[in-house]
């Protein structure tokens, strides 16, 4: 072991306590697997509810973590780098349904976007839009909780990436937007797929919201928390089969994104 | 003592009733589907005393950790249809909901209501489309109350406790189904004097005029 190793060596505290921290997330799944009905796991994952309720959550969660995308980075940048009145107030209110129980950022979705809320009754008598009881309402309250994780971890980044790089890159002739594009946005990208596999994450496991904006309709809007929380009240064992699958989705991207995409040494 | 969630108003008042006519005991509950309760109570959540909202779920009880006497009935309650106060789209009737147009919410076949009211609909001879199966009765009650939903089925005494924010519409006797509410005492019951006596409370008439304020039927 050479002397650098051995610097880095962390205090035996720190690694007791860490142990710790892992037996604490590890025991809960060894809890589960250890009730999972292996004899079934085939007869329930051929059944076509599980793979329309599977197919409509990696659909809906996708697309949440794009839009998440779309509009959560440049929503970062600009409480980032631009200085405005109230700044703080806005990224507080664009980070509310984080902190807010899934159900009431439901009803508040209703109260919004239902047929008889704010907005909602406008876009219903205009455009005959009604999002309540839609796929596409499914993947507005995952948007809805799911985007803040993207918007903080990109924020943070931003506000660590030095504004010189930028301004030198604009010295040299680049457009704003291709220096945003080429300069800016390659210096953040580990937080760029970090906050991205959150936001989806986040997404794929929505269930308060989604229950209680779009309703659970088979093929329409019932994703795999909320096949989940019905099985558990019917056939507990298949409902621990499919939360197998949902762990074993999420698990095969958390660990394989990381070190390919997120700067990781090894 | 754990309960099914239909019955949190009424169980507190009886609570409350029973601690004031029996100074110094102390009535705790756990309200929560009545599958969710038994579940708890079979994996050792302490419980003297289990008020399930079906037979079904009772029967769990019986089979898991067991009771210290035969469950016995102590309330019943029926379906009714929730509709928003003043009944907007003039639902008269259960052959109302066939309508595609309405947008009708009603409980997913897994809990014990959501099977109720699939025997029903077949007992009326009505196919209905929800546009929304819902894991608990809550859940019709607030996206009808929002008006999000036009109608729903729930139990009676959901509307009544809806109050001024629904109304109810009939659904007659001859398709209607009866939920039958049992109560037991656990097996090894930690306080099990107190937990009889206050399964002796539920059914006398003090008890059963409480519960009756809430719209429950006798046993």
């Amino acid at each position: 072991m050479n002397r650098r190793d051995r610097a880095q060596r962390p205090p035996a505290a720190a690694v007791a306590l860490a142990l710790v921290a892992i037996a604490f997330f590890a025991l809960p799944f060894a809890g589960l697997l250890w009730r999972v009905p292996w004899s079934r796991l085939w007869e329930v994952l051929s059944t076509s509810e599980v793979r329309t309720a599977l197919r409509l959550s990696l659909v809906t969660s996708l697309i949440a973590a794009v839009l998440s995308l779309l509009f959560g980075v440049p929503l970062a940048w600009v409480l980032a780098r631009v200085h405005f009145p109230g700044r703080r107030f806005v990224r507080a209110l664009c980070t509310l349904s984080m902190v807010l129980p899934p159900v009431v950022g439901g009803v508040a979705l209703f109260f919004s976007f239902g047929r008889r809320g704010l907005f909602g009754r406008w876009l219903d008598s205009w455009f005959g839009i009604t999002l309540p009881f839609s796929t596409a309402g499914v993947v507005m309250a995952q948007t809805f909780v799911a985007m803040p994780f993207l918007v903080l971890t990109v924020e943070a980044a931003l506000r660590q990436h030095d504004g010189r790089v930028d301004d030198a890159a604009r010295t040299l002739g680049g457009s704003r937007w291709y220096v945003f594009r080429r300069v800016t946005l390659p210096s953040v990208r580990p937080a760029l797929v970090a906050g991205a596999v959150l936001a989806w994450a986040r997404a794929l496991g929505e269930f308060g919201a989604t229950i209680t904006f779009a309703g659970n309709s088979p093929g329409r809007t019932q994703t795999m928390p909320l096949a989940i929380y019905l099985a558990l009240e019917s056939d507990p064992e298949a409902a621990l089969v499919l939360s197998l699958v949902m762990i074993a989705v999420s698990f095969g991207v958390l660990a394989g994104l990381r070190e390919r995409w997120m700067g990781d040494p090894r | 003592m754990g309960a099914a969630a239909s019955l949190t108003a009424s169980f507190t008042e009886l609570g409350d009733a029973f601690m004031a006519a029996n100074p110094g005991t102390t009535v705790a509950f756990d309200f929560a589907s009545s599958s969710d309760v038994v579940k708890g109570i079979n994996e050792g959540a302490p419980t003297d005393v289990f008020a399930s909202a079906d037979t079904k779920n009772m029967d769990k009880l019986v089979g898991g950790i067991g009771v210290a006497a035969d469950p016995v009935t102590f309330a019943t309650n029926e379906l009714q249809i929730i509709v928003a106060k003043g009944n907007p789209k003039g639902i008269t009737g259960v052959a109302d909901l066939a309508n595609p147009d309405l947008l009708v919410v009603a409980c997913s076949p897994d809990v014990p209501i959501g099977n109720y009211t699939q025997q029903m609909f077949d007992a009326a001879g009505v196919k209905v489309t929800p546009v929304s199966l819902e894991e608990n009765v809550k859940g019709i009650v607030t996206k009808v109350t929002l008006g999000e939903a036009d109608a729903g089925v729930v139990y009676r005494t959901d509307v009544l406790a809806a109050a001024d924010r629904a109304e109810g519409v009939d659904i007659p006797d001859d398709i209607n189904v009866t939920a039958i509410y049992p109560i037991a005492v656990t097996k090894d019951a930690a306080n099990a004097d107190l937990a009889n006596a206050f399964l002796v409370y539920v059914l006398s008439a003090d008890g059963q005029s409480i519960l009756q304020q809430y719209g429950f039927g006798a046993p």
